[in-house]
């Protein structure tokens, strides 16, 4: 750890201008932060974070359809735990549960096909949330029920990050010279989706683990890069991710779903960005469910700045609701909300 | 989110394991990894296995957990 700090100082003096390096991953944030790694760098470093935290990304109209299908009879929401206190437009999945409607925290896909399985006479409707890492669990389990178990139903906003880093690096300017790319997304797809990112945009990329001593093995990697002046996807986290991901994984997604478009909060709509369910699996999709629900006309919180946050164009305390009127007991937006974001996180370890 | 812990087989019967997770033992999908057998490290996340770890990936990983220099920095040995 000191030896991989000394080595990173070292390239910081001799690079001789500042570095600004994104993390994606909302893991990372929180790892990088949880060590004090942010208050370690030099002082030409920085860490910025990116929309890798699927919570925040989730968008307004999602969780409003969430809520509405909580109010349907005999219905069972299955969530993550992490989505209970995202803010929908007027409510959240937790005040939704303490109003009647039944929703219940999961570990697992599985656990959720487990519920309609014990629930004959309920519908369970599990929130497909999260990128490529979490994907694959919702098609297995998806091709598990279809065909035998009528009562399971999967809402998806599923994503995948590579298309969401084009679009960032193709906005407006965040002037970032690395990224510290998404260690387990990374174990499903491996390392090629994101060759455009050196090769189009001239930008290193490290595929990084999740230790402090991975994080700091990562960022000198990016420091590398950029004194000799290259950019190339390399993998520091050799020990779980190959070149070609994980082929079983990314089969079964391929079986049961395909890439549609996809809201993100704060990046708008990226298209071909999200995973939906092929024609083939339309019997355990929940978005019939939705038709004669009423949806309230999706509106951000006033003053919330979360978009800008995740596209890495602020830090969390140059809103000016941070830490006042916006803290984790009482968040106004998500990136407050979500254990990941990087409010929550700048509050809880960078203040 | 994209949590995940490395974790160690203890009974597998086809697509389904129970591992060991620091003594707690949890039943959990092993669909997405080629041949797992008992004995074999895995990083689990959200219950279902993303990756098979060799023996070389368990010893890094111990070697950052408990602070020590890892076995290729420690003798030069190269990874196999």
């Amino acid at each position: 750890m000191i030896d991989r700090l000394h080595l990173i100082r070292e390239q910081a003096a001799a690079i001789a201008r500042p570095v600004r390096i994104m993390e994606v991953c909302g893991t990372h944030t929180v790892a990088a932060f949880r060590a004090g790694i942010r208050a370690l760098l030099p002082p030409g470093v920085s860490l910025i974070s990116g929309p890798g935290c699927p919570v925040c990304v989730t968008p307004t109209e999602f969780i409003d359809q969430a809520i509405a299908l909580s109010k349907l009879p005999a219905t069972i929401i299955a969530t993550y735990g992490d989505m209970l206190r995202v803010p929908g437009t007027d409510t959240s999945l937790e005040r939704a549960r303490a109003g009647g409607g039944d929703v219940r925290v999961v570990y697992s896909a599985e656990d959720a096909l487990i519920l309609a399985r014990a629930n004959p006479g309920r519908t369970v409707v599990f929130l497909g949330v999260g990128f490529e890492t979490t994907t694959p669990p919702t098609a297995w389990v998806v091709r598990q029920a279809c065909g035998s178990v009528s009562n399971f139903k999967v809402l998806s906003s599923h994503k995948t990050m590579p298309r969401a880093m084009a679009a960032l690096v193709a906005g407006p300017a965040i002037a970032i010279d690395g990224v510290l790319c998404p260690g387990h997304v990374s174990v499903i797809i491996g390392s090629k989706p994101y060759e455009f990112l050196a090769r189009d945009h001239h930008m290193p990329c490290v595929i990084t683990g999740f230790d402090p001593a991975d994080i700091l093995a990562g960022i000198a990697m990016i420091l590398t890069q950029v004194a000799e002046k290259r950019a190339a996807v390399e993998i520091q986290y050799t020990r779980s991710v190959k070149e070609g991901g994980n082929l079983l994984a990314r089969r079964i997604v391929d079986a049961v779903m395909m890439p549609g478009d996809a809201l993100w909060r704060g990046l708008g709509m990226i298209p071909g960005s999200g995973m939906v369910l092929r024609p083939d699996y339309a019997a355990c999709d929940a978005m019939p469910m939705l038709r004669g629900c009423q949806l309230p006309q999706p509106c951000e919180p006033a003053g919330c700045m979360c978009g800008d946050v995740l596209k890495g164009l602020i830090t969390p305390p140059m809103c000016p609701m941070f830490g006042t009127r916006c803290t984790p007991s009482d968040p106004v937006g998500p990136c407050m909300v979500s254990s990941e974001g990087s409010c929550a996180a700048f509050y809880k370890y960078g203040r | 989110m994209c949590l995940a812990v490395p974790v160690r087989i203890i009974e597998c019967d086809g697509v389904k394991a129970t591992v060991d997770i620091d003594g707690v033992r949890r039943e959990v999908v092993v669909a997405f990894i080629d041949n797992p057998q008992v004995g074999d490290y895995v990083l689990l996340h959200a219950g279902f296995a993303i990756v098979k770890w060799t023996q070389d990936d368990v010893r890094e990983f111990e070697a950052i957990v408990n602070r020590e220099p890892a076995p290729a920095e420690q003798d030069g040995g190269s990874r196999d």
